[in-house]
């Protein structure tokens, strides 16, 4: 019951949103309006999605924008000028997110707080790798990102595409039940027999998973890459999680929801450059866009929820 | 299993250890420019490290990411109503500890009116606060008056008047912590709000009260801060976000809430300004300093865990 009204919010409040960009920009509403709208929203939507995987185990992650623009480094040099040990690479951080997961288990140390740590490392090696903006994007990621096709706008059907993966992975597969049964209750899902070490590193590794994709992405949009690309989706991923319908703990999160709210979060961006805000307000009003839908998410819980 | 060490004297440590190695290089010379450029700039980090603690301390959620948006607009409002103009220094404190005092209350009204997650409260209410300053600030940039910019990069006795200031407050707080039933709350919020909640405890004012410290603990920083650099830049609280958490979690403070510690705090403060300074005299790049760094704060926030006693 509680599931369905979850998803309902952060539908809602796009649709509201999109009719406002519309009303305010009717040109907007076209194949090349869509696609500028939501250009920005793939990279933003699959940090989102690795930030849930973290969030759904019950911990945060404060590393993820530094993260992202250590992938989005490695995409512009090493993954362009030398493909293979640009792979390698990519895949030793999955890994190394994946042993952060596994030490934070077996060390019980507040997930918080290694995150925190662990930015800095990513944004030492980032700056290590590229000191001043620059490098180029590969080839491939550069034309999959800039596709054309028919009908429907790349970003959103990259956007739809995200959804049902993580949707399929989290919430339909064995293994996605069993890690939102970590978030629910860790001890009796290791009661159950599985190790939960192994089910927190897999959490963790498909957040670098989806990190080092939205790096890649970010990119491929950007053609260039640099040491700070990437800081400000911290913040943003955490609020597409909760404005998606997520909750901080019990493992209750919503792929498709996650998606949305960083779609949200996208159009908020483009809808206030509409509106002629001064520019100084643009900032604030994105604040204030996030505590007007996250209010409304108070009609939804207290009516769902019993207490 | 009895404590026999308490959990603040392993920053200070940290922090004798960095200094120590930082003379190494130098063979001894300049311990005491050392020394006062980390009391200096150790103390901003101690004051909103302090009042992160104050929020962390409540338990499990809770924690400020308005810090440095509430710098800034402190500094930035503080500096315009002050003008540059002779003898206005107590003025400036007081628009910069309402702008603290309104800050914390917003917090506070959108955490418990709103029922948002204070991560997410305080991260949206940031946004406004920072486009706030942005508004006011304009680009100018206004010096502080002479008599409070002297008072801000002064000393007194060889020590920093911003560390006496610290020093002062990190006195009130550890009273108030440990003498006070106010602090006495908070602790029993931060364990169990429930329970608290069930033994009479007023928990929404306790927490209400704890908003609002660090948000005036903020702009406190933000007005010395901005008084210390000479004029409030829209950017000067960026680097205090990640600072004041990790230098709580340094100090021995449980992240999890429910115990708080301002010795730890202070000497967090102080070693992670000898850390950087340490690996600067030693020649390293940004790039290697931020990865020591983090790698640094990883070892202490492992090396406390396997000490304390499990459950």
């Amino acid at each position: 019951m509680l599931s369905r009204y979850r998803i309902i919010l952060p539908v809602v409040s796009l649709a509201v949103l999109l009719a406002a960009t519309f009303y305010m920009q009717p040109r907007a509403m076209s194949y090349f309006g869509l696609n500028l709208l939501f250009n920005l929203a793939v990279p933003i939507a699959l940090a989102t999605i690795a930030q849930m995987m973290i969030i759904m185990v019950n911990d945060i992650d404060l590393s993820l924008g530094a993260f992202v623009s250590l992938a989005a480094c490695i995409t512009a040099t090493y993954l362009n000028d030398t493909p293979l040990l640009g792979v390698l690479i990519l895949l030793g951080l999955v890994a190394s997110y994946a042993l952060m997961g596994a030490v934070i288990h077996t060390l019980d140390l507040p997930a918080i707080v290694v995150t925190l740590g662990m930015s800095f490392v990513w944004g030492g090696l980032a700056l290590f790798i590229l000191p001043t903006p620059g490098g180029a994007a590969p080839g491939w990621i550069r034309t999959l990102m800039t596709v054309k096709p028919a009908l429907v706008p790349m970003a959103v059907l990259a956007a739809v595409l995200i959804a049902l993966v993580t949707h399929l992975l989290v919430i339909r597969s064995r293994l996605g039940t069993v890690l939102r049964g970590v978030g629910g209750n860790a001890r009796s899902i290791a009661r159950a027999g599985w190790n939960v070490t192994v089910l927190k590193a897999t959490a963790y590794g498909l957040a670098g998973l989806f990190g080092v994709l939205a790096g890649m992405a970010l990119v491929g949009l950007t053609t260039s890459a640099d040491a700070n690309i990437a800081l400000r989706y911290t913040l943003l991923s955490i609020a597409g999680v909760i404005l998606g319908g997520g909750e901080f703990i019990g493992g209750k999160v919503s792929p498709v929801g996650a998606v949305i709210g960083a779609l949200t979060l996208t159009l908020a961006a483009s809808f206030l450059s509409f509106l002629r805000l001064s520019p100084d307000w643009q900032i604030g009003a994105q604040g204030a866009i996030l505590i007007l839908v996250l209010t409304a998410r108070l009609l939804f819980s207290r009516r769902g929820a019993a207490a | 299993m009895t404590m026999s060490v308490k959990p603040w004297v392993w920053a200070w440590l940290a922090a004798a250890q960095a200094f120590a190695a930082t003379l190494v290089l130098t063979s001894g010379r300049g311990a005491g420019e050392l020394a006062y450029a980390a009391l200096s700039f150790g103390a901003f980090a101690a004051i909103v490290g302090m009042g992160q603690m104050l929020v962390i301390t409540l338990g499990p959620g809770n924690v400020d990411l308005s810090i440095p948006a509430t710098m800034t607009l402190a500094g930035t409002l503080a500096l315009k109503v002050m003008g540059s103009d002779p003898g206005t220094a107590w003025l400036g404190l007081i628009v910069a500890l309402g702008v603290g005092l309104a800050v914390g209350c917003a917090n506070f009204a959108l955490i418990w009116l709103l029922r948002l997650p204070p991560i997410i409260a305080t991260l949206a209410a940031s946004l406004v606060y920072q486009s706030v300053a942005i508004w006011s600030n304009r680009g100018l940039r206004i010096k502080p008056p002479e008599g409070l910019a002297d008072f801000a990069t002064g000393r007194l006795l060889g020590v920093p008047n911003v560390a006496w200031v610290t020093l002062v407050l990190a006195i009130v707080v550890w009273v108030l912590l440990e003498r006070a039933v106010w602090g006495r709350w908070l602790l029993a919020a931060g364990q169990n709000l429930r329970a608290a909640r069930l033994a009479g405890v007023p928990v929404q004012a306790v927490r209400a009260a704890t908003y609002v410290a660090v948000a005036v603990f903020a702009s406190l920083a933000g007005y010395l801060l901005s008084s210390f650099s000479g004029g409030a830049a829209l950017n000067m609280g960026a680097e205090y976000l990640l600072m004041s958490i990790a230098v709580v979690v340094i100090g021995g403070s449980s992240i999890a809430g429910g115990n708080s510690n301002v010795p730890g705090v202070i000497g967090a403060s102080l070693f992670m300004f000898l850390v950087v300074s340490m690996l600067n005299s030693y020649g390293a790049g940004a790039g290697v300093k931020s990865v020591l760094t983090g790698a640094i704060i990883i070892a202490i926030v492992i090396a406390a865990s396997t000490r304390r006693p499990r459950a």
